[in-house]
């Protein structure tokens, strides 16, 4: 496949004007005269899981999953990564995924999204590297599931999807139980980066969490991984655990 | 002026002139001393003293002034926060200069008062605004009187304490008698930025809500109603991703409430002697807080709604939305204190004042109230594809309905009119059927509105709650024409993103304005589709608010609408000009919760 076209599709989506032109009530106010209503365009950071993960069988990581976002109700620009720093395997830290998104609301609780993506070291090449396309629904499901579903083509035209969804069962008004899950296949194999056809790997999360604040909420938790078909074939190729379980403490830390 | 009134002006003219004395030295040489420490303050008709009309003068300020003795920067005008109350005098010109002493532009909008478009003070609607520096002279003929506010039309400064009492005295004798008056300003205060608390509910959901359900909930609904009923009705709120405690957006967690400026522990106290009958001036000047007010111990009699009087109507409590105004009468016998209670709708905190015969007495607060879970009728129109038909029929099934009654809810306030209210709700298609036939008779109530329901948590356990349905006028309004139409707005929103709008647009998004022909008389028809109340408020005009009472319907300028409730007003587009129209809880007004209304 081209490695031109998931580049265009999300260069195409970007270009989308983020501002659209507002619209204005146009009964006659003489000029200079102030909007009655300003529109405010607002920006929101998080990191909706910074932890540090034990795992059973493999090596000890510091875990992120960021996102941040600048704009309207409708149009915004996001910003998400996903990475971890494997501790004492001498290597940098890793990009799972450093996004930038176009992001535009399509109904009540979703987001279409696409952009640019990069796989990778973080200020080094430790890691293999890759650009991909990235196509994206993000929202609330019914009964109130945070869902990020999102479509990837890499620059060399391989195509994978990914599916986190996540829940918060409020115990108390401050003490939530959040199960959490995340689901990865792709349509070729791409050794380099650990990815087989087909079923890559699903993970199980719970995590119990305490909202010192709405933005700052310490949470302890545990989960369970596991590899399928090629995936975990390359996994045990280079002598790593195919199934694993661990447990994990971190923030949720929004700014 | 009646003999009564002049007497009563007699006491409150006495006092004006103390207050005038102490407040003199007291803004200047006591600067830093929070007016409510002052004892005048405790006597007076208004706390935060008083600016007589027809001509005075108003500087809008920011500066440090404790709040529930912590250090604050609210808006001041003319040295308190809240401002003062002014008084005004119907057939009056009023002249009333504002100077802005801040550093961004400002504004004041007289709420509820008949002028010209002009003089209504909504930058970018009525005028430019107040430039930092700038004094601008406001001049109308005084043509109303009643109970009415002041607050900013600029940005979110209303939630910083600008805003003040309006207080016009009638040219000729009230259709009631009193001995003394008090007004109470009920607000709602934050220490938080207003620009924060607007960013914390656009970027995190239920971000003040503590009192959300949780798991225990569940359980205790499931112990009591059983397993199926509580979960087929969590299930239908999960399904709609949202909360059936989301009642108010801002609350008690960050909110301070206060009357006239004090928080309840201050405990600001309106004195009376016993034998007295007692006009109470109530007007809720919140940015964003419904209260329910009571005086346990005494009965209160509804003289006046929005400034205009009404049939008398005893009650034990009633709601007042944002930016509604109600006089009560009440009638101490005895030499002794009763709370003045104003529980904030969403049981998170309240306000409170004492009304004694001397200071320093108190009585008992009231025992406080537990949220309420929102019902069905908030969700019926919400988002019906949500429900399939079946759950609906379900829903409009007595039996189950009383199932659902006693099973999930605590809501008392659910009784069996809501339930036949919200049948005909579910049967009517908006636009459908009787409108094509023929409009409903001016003064009918719509089907779909609910006049008979005080609203959300309020259990009347055989107390008397004023409702909508009970406001009557004395006499017919001055047009009686019939409507020669009807406009029908919807009152839309989405809590995920915290958007608010009319027919699903924001301010920003609308190319005109709504336009009104100049004296035509037409029907307003207000749908909510949220599952929040809101209060919407037309400026420059009245709305005769159609809740069944014939020729006699009541005219505000604040129209509360519950959920899923469908509303209607007649109105006179007599004044020319543009008008804001809006939801007058502040943040939603922000969000987009805003049009103008021309008329030409």
């Amino acid at each position: 496949m081209n490695t031109r076209i998931p580049m265009i599709a999300a260069g195409a989506l970007l270009a989308t004007p983020l501002s659209v032109a507002q619209a204005e009530d146009s009964y006659d106010a003489p000029e200079g005269w102030p909007a009655p209503m300003a529109e405010h365009n607002m920006a929101m950071a998080l990191f909706d899981r910074l932890e540090y993960a034990v795992p059973d069988k493999g090596h000890e990581a510091l875990v992120w999953d960021f996102q941040a976002w600048y704009g309207g109700d409708v149009n915004r620009v996001y910003l998400k990564s996903e990475g971890e720093n494997v501790q004492g395997d001498g290597e940098d830290a890793e990009f799972e995924s450093l996004e930038l998104l176009y992001s535009r609301l399509i109904a009540d609780f979703w987001e279409l999204q696409g952009g640019i993506g990069y796989q990778g070291g973080v200020f080094s090449d430790d890691h293999a590297e890759r650009g991909y396309g990235v196509i994206g629904l993000q929202g609330v499901m019914p009964y109130g599931i945070e869902t990020d579903l999102a479509l990837q083509v890499s620059d060399d035209g391989d195509v994978s999807a990914s599916l986190e969804g996540e829940y918060d069962l409020r115990l108390t008004q401050r003490l939530y139980l959040q199960p959490r899950t995340e689901i990865a296949v792709a349509a070729s194999e791409v050794e380099e980066f650990g990815v087989g056809e087909g079923l890559n790997s699903v993970q199980f999360g719970l995590r119990l969490g305490y909202e010192v604040t709405r933005r700052f909420a310490p949470y302890v938790g545990a989960y369970w991984e596991k590899q399928y078909g090629d995936t975990a074939d390359i996994a045990r190729h280079h002598g790593d655990p195919t199934e694993d379980t661990g447990v994990v403490a971190g923030v949720s830390l929004g700014l | 002026m009646t003999s009564s009134s002049v007497s009563t002006y007699g006491i409150s003219r006495r006092q004006l002139l103390k207050t005038g004395a102490v407040l003199g030295v007291g803004s200047t040489a006591l600067g830093l001393q929070p007016a409510w420490a002052v004892s005048w303050g405790q006597s007076s008709i208004y706390a935060k003293g008083i600016e007589e009309g027809p001509e005075l003068a108003l500087a809008i300020r920011r500066e440090s002034i404790l709040v529930d003795g912590k250090e604050a920067r609210p808006i001041s005008i003319n040295g308190t926060s809240p401002g003062p109350m002014i008084r005004l005098k119907e057939g009056q010109d009023a002249v009333l200069r504002v100077t802005n002493l801040l550093d961004e532009p400002t504004s004041i909008h007289w709420h509820g008062l008949i002028l010209p478009a002009g003089q209504d003070g909504v930058p970018g609607v009525s005028f430019a605004g107040i430039e930092p520096g700038e004094t601008f002279t406001y001049r109308f003929p005084v043509r109303q009187n009643g109970t009415y506010w002041y607050h900013s039309h600029s940005g979110l400064q209303e939630q910083l304490g600008h805003a003040g009492p309006l207080i016009i005295d009638a040219a000729e004798r009230e259709s009631f008698r009193y001995d003394r008056e008090h007004v109470l300003l009920l607000t709602d205060w934050t220490y938080e930025d207003p620009m924060a608390v607007f960013r914390n509910l656009k970027t995190a959901e239920g971000y003040y809500n503590f009192q959300e359900r949780t798991i225990a909930d569940f359980f205790a609904d499931v112990r009591e109603k059983g397993f199926a009923a509580t979960s087929e009705m969590r299930g239908m709120w999960a399904k709609m991703r949202m909360s059936s405690r989301d009642i108010a957006d801002v609350t008690g967690s960050t909110y301070t409430y206060l009357v006239n400026g004090h928080s309840p522990g201050e405990n600001w106290t309106a004195l009376f002697k016993a034998g007295e009958r007692i006009r109470l001036r109530v007007i809720n000047g919140s940015a964003m807080s419904y209260f329910d007010v009571r005086i346990p111990g005494l009965k209160m009699t509804v003289v006046a709604a929005d400034g205009q009087p009404v049939q008398p109507v005893p009650v034990d409590e009633f709601r007042i939305a944002v930016a509604e105004t109600y006089d009560v009468l009440v009638a101490p016998e005895d030499d002794t204190a009763y709370t003045i209670f104003a529980e904030a709708m969403d049981r998170s905190g309240y306000a409170r004042a004492t009304l004694a015969s001397r200071e320093g007495m108190e009585a008992e607060l009231p025992e406080r109230r537990k949220i309420a879970d929102r019902g069905m009728e908030a969700m019926g129109a919400h988002d019906m594809e949500a429900m399939d038909h079946s759950e609906m029929e379900g829903m409009d099934h007595s039996d189950d309905m009383e199932g659902m009654d006693h099973s999930d809810m605590d809501m008392e306030g659910m009784d069996h009119s809501k339930m036949e209210g919200m049948g005909d709700f579910g049967d009517r298609e908006p636009g459908d059927g009787d409108d094509e036939a023929g409009m409903l008779a001016p003064g009918e109530a719509q089907p779909g509105s609910r006049y008979d329901q005080a609203g959300i948590g309020i259990d009347p356990d055989g107390r008397r709650i004023l409702v909508y349905r009970d406001l009557k006028a004395f006499a017919p309004w001055p047009d009686r024409r019939s409507p020669g139409r009807e406009l029908e707005l919807r009152l839309t929103g989405n809590m995920e993103r915290y958007m608010w709008s009319f027919d699903g647009k924001k301010f920003s998004e609308v190319t005109g304005p709504i336009h009104f022909e100049k004296d035509e008389r037409l029907r307003l028809i207000l749908v909510n589709e949220t599952m929040m109340e809101h209060p919407i408020h037309l400026h420059g005009m009245w709305m005769e608010l159609e809740n069944g009472q014939g020729e006699l319907i009541p005219r505000k300028h604040t129209l509360n609408v519950k959920p899923g409730e469908r509303v209607s007003a007649l109105i006179t587009a007599d004044a020319e000009g543009s008008w804001a129209f809006h939801c007058h809880l502040l943040y939603h007004m922000d969000a987009g919760m805003f049009r103008v209304v021309k008329v030409s």
